[in-house]
């Protein structure tokens, strides 16, 4: 008798599935595979080592977050002392309330939470919450809902169907301007992801890897606030080409890019994980270029909602940004990078081969070219939302046009990437308060000082704002 | 009759024949495709880390990694025996059965369908009845019909600020009109001899509309109804691939996004029986209502 049978009918012990049991899967091999890996992420998570770790790491990330600057950090500490500044850090927002929310679950304002995402690798801490647990163990039920695109997005976060979302980090600044919109305040938590994004081109452009040669190209971004078109814009712009006459920037959503691609109706993008990959896999499209190597650490996507939100269920909000937080601290480990594809991989979430994700974590991945690359923070995790990022956004947001007048940076970045909190409180506490979040930025090659924003604006050669 | 019948029978006979042929030219057209087993060349190392990241690992043999391509026949067949075999699971809001994403997007047709008949008809009746209210409502008519749903769709979401009820009122905004043209239509074109008898007899208005417009014009009422319905049926596709969630339209897209040929063409095939059910079901109607002078 064979013994390899794969469905193994004739064994009495084992139910005879041709499919697995859930029907999201291909073979009830791959169903446990997939299971698997929830259970070994779960049980990763719910080691006291782990617990340690991310309640670590989210403390370490608000306090950096508080003190951008290291040296800074320290003369605070000698100044007030450890005591102190621990108790004034923890008597803010969101350590305390995030403490207290490991105790007392009872205080949550809302439970049934509705948070919108698009199918892309950025959205990975906030999807991967779902299935491990993170939200559940807040004392949430959480409903992660996937998304058409990010108009639809801003218009069902403005509509209040969603509590919170995935946001792309520039449209909580866009939307609290009211460009592309009506003003609404809306907050960045934290950022989602750092890095993951890439500049794809078809195929047939192997020999173009100049910008110089990219005149009359059609590109797709994934919407007009996002970091891939600011970008994709400044690259093409360094290069010496009018992003708004030399080429074509069209608005296209994430998942319809490979599509576009493989019909030829556009030439290339800057876009989103793991549609960059897709275009390798599906031999359409290969990586020019990794975002990365434009900005390293440059935040794409976001975990926010609208500051109404928050201001009414401050111990919800809370307990939700702990559950990203840890999401967070989970997915920056690179050991668990592999089984995260797994478990996001299915249907109800990307609905992506495996195989691209894995590459687009892990960073050891097919170009398109021919080379395998190996590039471990070709995506990262850091749930910072500096202040200076904000500021970098809107001086792009002002060079391109989309803002238009005097800006006033600081305080749009510090009303809306959501740090002041901490701080408002601290000068309340009668503390010496550091004074914001900026670390200088280097984009390109050239240093981005957060306190000169205008004179970087001014500083480029092409733009659409006349020379102040 | 026996003819009749013959004639349906070799019209039957000529059906199946061209389906054979259709998926006879289907089968040789993906047979390159499909995956051959050639001699693997020697491959470098690196070579074979790549092809394996591509999803074609040389050294395995059987099935090869999904990848988005026109399905054969048997893929085809598997992925059709796949969903219909399991019409009814729900995995959470984006990721459920067949037949419950159809379920989702009949339900808001028929939501959407019924509040447009709601509207059409009286009002179409008015304006059928009235030449004066017909000329004057006539240039928004006109101005409205053409509109395509996801020219509607962004104004919806604005105004109404909710996803699914804009996915109604799109249903709905675009069904309107050939109800009302045709009800328009159908009670304007009631024949003068029989409204004059009415008349003569001295029948109150209402039951004149409804003795004798109303069955007068039921015929071109329901013929408005069934092109609405059609257009119905097409927009909720058009609709839910925008505001997406759930519905056929929604799977259709999250099956685009990954690039999943036979998913969407699983779903086309889909959309086209149930379209074609509902058109019979006005047939019938129709035939209900018809009749000879």
């Amino acid at each position: 008798m064979r013994t390899d049978n794969r469905f193994d009918p004739y064994d009495a012990d084992r139910p005879l599935m041709m499919r697995c049991a859930c029907g999201q899967h291909a073979s009830a091999e791959e169903h446990r595979g997939a299971e698997a890996a929830v259970a070994e992420l779960k049980r990763r998570s719910e080691t006291a080592e782990f617990e340690a770790y991310s309640n670590d790491f989210i403390e370490a990330s608000l306090v950096k977050a508080l003190f951008p600057h290291d040296a800074m950090r320290r003369r605070f500490l000698r100044a007030v002392g450890k005591g102190t500044a621990m108790a004034a850090i923890g008597s803010v927002l969101p350590v305390a309330s995030l403490q207290a929310m490991a105790q007392e679950k009872g205080a949550l304002e809302k439970r049934d939470l509705k948070i919108g995402f698009i199918p892309i690798t950025c959205a990975t801490p906030l999807i991967m919450a779902h299935p491990l647990g993170f939200y559940s163990k807040q004392g949430l039920d959480v409903q992660v809902v996937k998304t058409a695109g990010w108009a639809l997005i801003r218009d069902k976060m403005l509509n209040k169907e969603y509590d919170a979302t995935h946001f792309l980090s520039p449209m909580p600044l866009a939307i609290s301007l009211g460009v592309g919109s009506n003003p609404t305040p809306m907050n960045v938590a934290t950022i989602q992801n750092t890095n993951g994004q890439a500049i794809t081109l078809h195929v047939r452009h192997k020999d173009k890897r100049d910008p110089k040669d990219w005149k009359g190209f059609k590109f797709a971004v994934p919407f007009e606030y996002s970091m891939h078109n600011f970008l994709l814009r400044y690259y093409v712009a360094e290069a010496g080409l009018d992003p708004d006459r030399d080429i074509q920037i069209r608005v296209v959503p994430p998942p319809e890019m490979v599509a576009n691609l493989r019909a030829g109706n556009i030439d290339g993008y800057l876009g989103p994980d793991p549609f960059n990959q897709r275009a390798v896999f599906e031999e359409v499209g290969f990586i020019h270029l990794l975002t990365k190597d434009l900005w390293n650490g440059h935040p794409c996507c976001a975990f926010g909602t609208s500051t109404e939100f928050i201001q009414k269920n401050p111990n919800t909000f809370a307990a939700l940004y702990r559950a990203v937080l840890t999401s967070a601290a989970m997915a920056r480990e690179a050991r668990n990078r592999e089984l995260i594809a797994k478990v996001i991989a299915p249907q109800a979430y990307l609905n992506q081969p495996e195989t691209v994700l894995t590459q687009v974590l892990t960073g050891k991945f097919a170009d398109g070219l021919g080379n395998v690359k190996n590039v471990p923070d070709r995506a990262d995790f850091d749930p910072i939302p500096w202040q200076s990022m904000a500021v970098w956004m809107l001086t792009q947001m002002k060079r391109w046009g989309y803002v238009k007048g005097e800006v006033n940076y600081k305080q749009i970045a510090e009303k809306v990437f959501l740090l002041t909190d901490a701080k408002k409180q601290m000068k309340a506490l009668d503390m010496k308060v550091p004074d914001g979040a900026y670390p200088k930025i280097t984009v390109m090659g050239k240093v981005f000082d957060p306190e000169k924003a205008d004179a970087y604006v001014n500083g480029f050669a092409i733009k659409r704002t006349p020379n102040a | 009759m026996n003819a009749a019948r013959s004639l349906g029978l070799r019209a039957g006979l000529l059906s199946a024949l061209l389906l054979l042929v259709l998926l006879a030219v289907w089968h040789v057209a993906t047979l390159s495709s499909a995956p051959v087993a050639a001699a693997a060349p020697a491959l470098t190392p690196e070579q074979i880390e790549y092809a394996k990241l591509m999803g074609k690992d040389p050294a395995a043999t059987g099935a090869p990694t999904a990848k988005s391509g026109f399905p054969t026949l048997a893929q085809m067949g598997s992925t059709i025996a796949k969903h219909l075999s399991q019409p009814f699971y729900d995995n959470g809001p984006n990721d459920k059965g067949i037949a419950l994403q159809l379920g989702y997007s009949l339900a808001r047709v028929g939501l959407g369908y019924l509040l447009a008949a709601l509207v059409a008809i009286p009002l179409g009746f008015v304006i059928g009845m009235s030449p004066l209210v017909y000329r004057a409502l006539d240039p928004f008519i006109q101005v409205l019909k053409p509109i395509s749903p996801l020219a509607w769709m962004p104004l919806a979401l604005y105004t109404i600020k909710d996803s699914s009820i804009s996915g109604i009122f799109v249903i709905f905004i675009c069904s309107v009109w050939p109800m009302l043209i045709n009800t328009a239509f159908g009670v304007a074109s009631v024949r003068r001899e029989w409204l004059n008898v009415a008349r003569t007899l001295e029948v109150t208005p209402l039951r004149r509309a409804f003795e004798v417009i109303l069955p007068a014009a039921a015929p071109t009422i329901l013929t408005g109804m069934r092109i609405s319905m059609g257009i119905a049926w097409l927009v909720i596709v058009a609709a839910e691939m925008l505001v997406g969630g759930t519905g056929i339209g929604y799977f259709v897209w999250n099956e685009w996004n990954n690039l999943s040929l036979p998913n969407v063409l699983f779903a086309i095939l889909t959309i086209g029986v149930v379209g074609m059910l509902l058109d019979l079901m006005f047939a019938k109607l129709q035939k209900a209502v018809t009749y000879v002078d």
